[in-house]
């Protein structure tokens, strides 16, 4: 009892990775918890998932198998998760800062009247002192979260109420497997059990689910390009220089914003979060919601006309000058010099 | 006839945060920054007009809580085609997370009285956590629709929406009551109407009353429109739920951003230090 729960999203027929992330997470803090680390899985044709989610470390996993519960709508989840976790009682409920989990999230919290965090770039354990009340408290989650349009960070606890609640984004935790042998006990829900009428009120009409054709995630090498562009046209340059370093393109808020590309490709707070070996960012200013979502790259390099452009603050080399000949020039020397 | 309220926050304009706008004890200084209407709160206004368009007879009731000069939005709100507006204000709502601001709203919205729909923005762009719009249907135990871009159909109190998700979309179909939020997509708010904006530029709240001398004409010019302004008991709120003790989640610490300025190498557009750049990276196997 009392233990880190890990709802996981399920999505045509596989858990979705930020679920993986949050379990890593989870599992960590399970350990300095000392507890156990708990999976809620809802949906339907869950069969054979146990092995991957027990990968993560997982030692209880909750399924529930019900047609009623895929696709995802709001009522049946809050119905499901709400009923267990009054009888289960964790500490600690994560989830992701995702269509789905910033939708559930919040219902979850209202009924069980617990705290929650929304959009956590970081999960920490610490202890709290309640000066006013002449509380202290030992082992609350940390829940740090940019706010304010990114221009500060705040800790977040909830010393009182349980669970403690936090969605996080995709991309923003680590996924690492604990073990290929470990095996979490498996437990069936019975959604029946939770499940009233008026919680199917809500009917799925139509669905259009589009995966998407950009890999910005997993790619080492990423070329990100701002409003400095200048138009789509120019944008073909930076696909240019990415076809000829295997790399992927990114965007500004502001590029996306101007149409210069598709809003899947957009970097930072509210975008995607990257962390690749080589960040190039062409015609980017560097403003604080574009930083959150690519200050963990290893390198960086900023391409811009303006020497005092804040990006160039937290890059490793500066190239000044305008995009549209330096470009060129960088795929021409790397063509000449790669063997 | 429908019955709507929109749910609106007036939000500091943090796209344009400047270094005066923090004070010294970390918090935010709002006065330092322009108040503007939330922007998804507009497409939400949008979707109740779009409604009262095809259903002339809806009432539509705009709801915020704050200040006493979170008005300014009741009245902006009014000038694009809301009927009415009311203003919660106390200040036992000091310091609440999103479940008291969700209590509190949900107070008002009983005390308004039976709507049929209820719409707010997806998310406030200060605070940005998206979870009031959840958190009130939670406490109404009325069902919810997150992140509506259109309202398809509206026919014997059956509601058609399309949703915006992260990877794509879906059509959903509910029967009224409902809280619909509406995302960035949803059709931008048209704009003020000049025969509204002569009507309600007087329109106050009996606090906007009571502060300025022009306001106190305006309470003897039969014309003006008096703004509803409620207090936490008037909407029978329970006190222990509101404000910073109603609030399961306190903030332990504020952090301003700082940059951290790391050692760059600034290369000019020559071809030899391009060149040479390229090299570094390739024989650091950075790139190739
Ligand atoms: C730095 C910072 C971080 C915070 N982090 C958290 C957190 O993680 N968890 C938490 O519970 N609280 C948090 N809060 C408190 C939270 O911002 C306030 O409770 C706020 O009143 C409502 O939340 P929001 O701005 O996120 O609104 P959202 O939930 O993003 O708003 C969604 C919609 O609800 C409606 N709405 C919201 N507020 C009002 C209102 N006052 N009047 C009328 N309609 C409204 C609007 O339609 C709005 O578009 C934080 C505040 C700050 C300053
Ligand atoms: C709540 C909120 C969330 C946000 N989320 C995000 C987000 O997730 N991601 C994001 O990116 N933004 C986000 N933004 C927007 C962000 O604040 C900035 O507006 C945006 O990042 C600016 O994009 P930019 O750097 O491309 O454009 P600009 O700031 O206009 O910068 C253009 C740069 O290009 C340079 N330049 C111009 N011409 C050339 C040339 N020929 N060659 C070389 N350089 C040139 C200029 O010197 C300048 O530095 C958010 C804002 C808010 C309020």
């Amino acid at each position: 009892m009392n233990n880190v729960c890990v709802y996981c999203e399920f999505e045509e027929g596989r858990i979705q990775e930020v679920s993986y992330e949050l379990l890593t997470k989870g599992r960590s803090l399970a350990n300095q918890l000392n507890c156990k680390l708990e999976a809620l899985v809802l949906g339907e044709g869950l069969n054979g998932l146990e092995k991957e989610v027990s990968r993560y470390g997982v030692d209880i996993l909750y399924m529930a198998d019900d047609k009623r519960l895929y696709p995802y709508t709001t009522l049946p989840h809050t119905a499901v998760a709400v009923g267990l976790f009054k009888q289960t009682h964790p500490q600690i409920v994560l989830m992701g800062a995702t269509s789905i989990g910033r939708d559930l999230g919040p219902r979850i919290s209202s009924s069980l009247t617990s705290g929650l965090t929304a959009d956590c770039t970081n999960l920490e354990i610490g202890e709290y002192e309640d000066k006013k009340a002449g509380k202290k408290y030992e082992n609350l989650l940390y829940q740090i979260r940019p706010a304010f349009g990114g221009n500060i960070v705040a800790t977040i606890v909830n010393p009182d109420n349980r669970p403690q609640m936090a969605t996080v984004r995709e991309g923003v935790m680590k996924k690492e497997t604990i073990s290929d042998t470990h095996k979490a006990e498996l437990i069936y829900l019975d959604a029946g059990q939770y499940l009233r009428d008026e919680d199917l009120v809500v009917k799925i009409i139509e669905r259009h689910m589009e995966t998407s054709k950009v890999n910005l995630k997993n790619s080492s090498i990423i070329i990100a390009g701002g409003y400095g562009v200048g138009s789509k046209e120019n944008f073909n340059l930076l696909y240019e220089l990415a076809h000829t370093l295997g790399a992927e393109v990114g965007a500004s808020r502001a590029a996306v914003d101007a149409g210069f590309t598709d809003k899947e490709r957009q970097i930072g707070q509210t975008g995607i979060t990257v962390r690749p070996k080589l960040y190039i960012a062409c015609g980017i200013s560097g403003q604080i919601q574009h930083i959150a979502g690519m200050q963990d790259s290893a390198m960086v390099i900023s391409i811009n006309n303006d020497a005092n452009a804040p990006i160039n603050k937290l890059a490793d080399y500066v190239i000044q000058g305008n995009l549209e000949t330096i470009i060129p020039k960088m795929i021409k020397y790397y063509k000449k010099n790669i063997k | 006839m429908y019955k709507i309220i929109v749910l609106a926050k007036q939000v500091p304009d943090t796209r344009n945060v400047g270094k005066d706008a923090m004070k010294a004890d970390g918090t935010v200084n709002r006065a330092a920054l322009p108040a503007i209407f939330n922007p998804e709160d507009l497409n939400a206004l949008e979707l109740a007009l779009e409604i009262k368009d095809q259903y002339p007879d809806t009432k539509i009731t705009l709801l915020t809580m704050g200040p006493v000069r979170a008005a300014e939005i009741l009245r902006e709100g009014m000038y694009r085609g809301a009927d009415a507006g009311v203003l919660l204000t106390d200040k036992a709502f000091a310091g609440s997370d999103t479940l008291a601001t969700s209590y509190a709203l949900s107070c008002a919205i009983r005390k308004i009285g039976e709507a049929d729909l209820i719409l707010a923005g997806r998310q406030a762009i200060d605070g940005d956590t998206a979870q009031v719009g959840p958190q009130v249907a939670d406490k109404l135990g009325i069902p919810q629709i997150t992140y509506a871009e259109e309202i398809i159909s509206l026919h014997d109190r059956t509601i058609q929406v399309k949703r915006r998700l992260e990877r794509g979309v879906e059509v959903v179909e509910c029967t009224l009551p409902v809280l619909i939020t509406a995302h960035s997509t949803a059709p931008e708010c048209r704009p003020r109407n000049a025969k509204r904006l002569m009507r309600f530029k007087r329109a106050t709240t009996l606090s906007e009353r009571h502060t300025t001398a022009e306001d106190y004409l305006a309470v003897h010019n039969d014309q003006a429109v008096l703004i509803t302004e409620w207090c936490a008991k008037d909407v029978n709120s329970d006190l222990v739920q509101l404000g910073l003790g109603g609030s399961p989640t306190k903030v332990r610490q504020v952090e301003n951003i700082v940059f951290q300025a790391k050692e760059s190498k600034v290369i000019s557009t020559d071809d030899a230090e391009i060149e040479s750049l390229m090299q570094e990276l390739i024989s650091q196997h950075t790139i190739g």
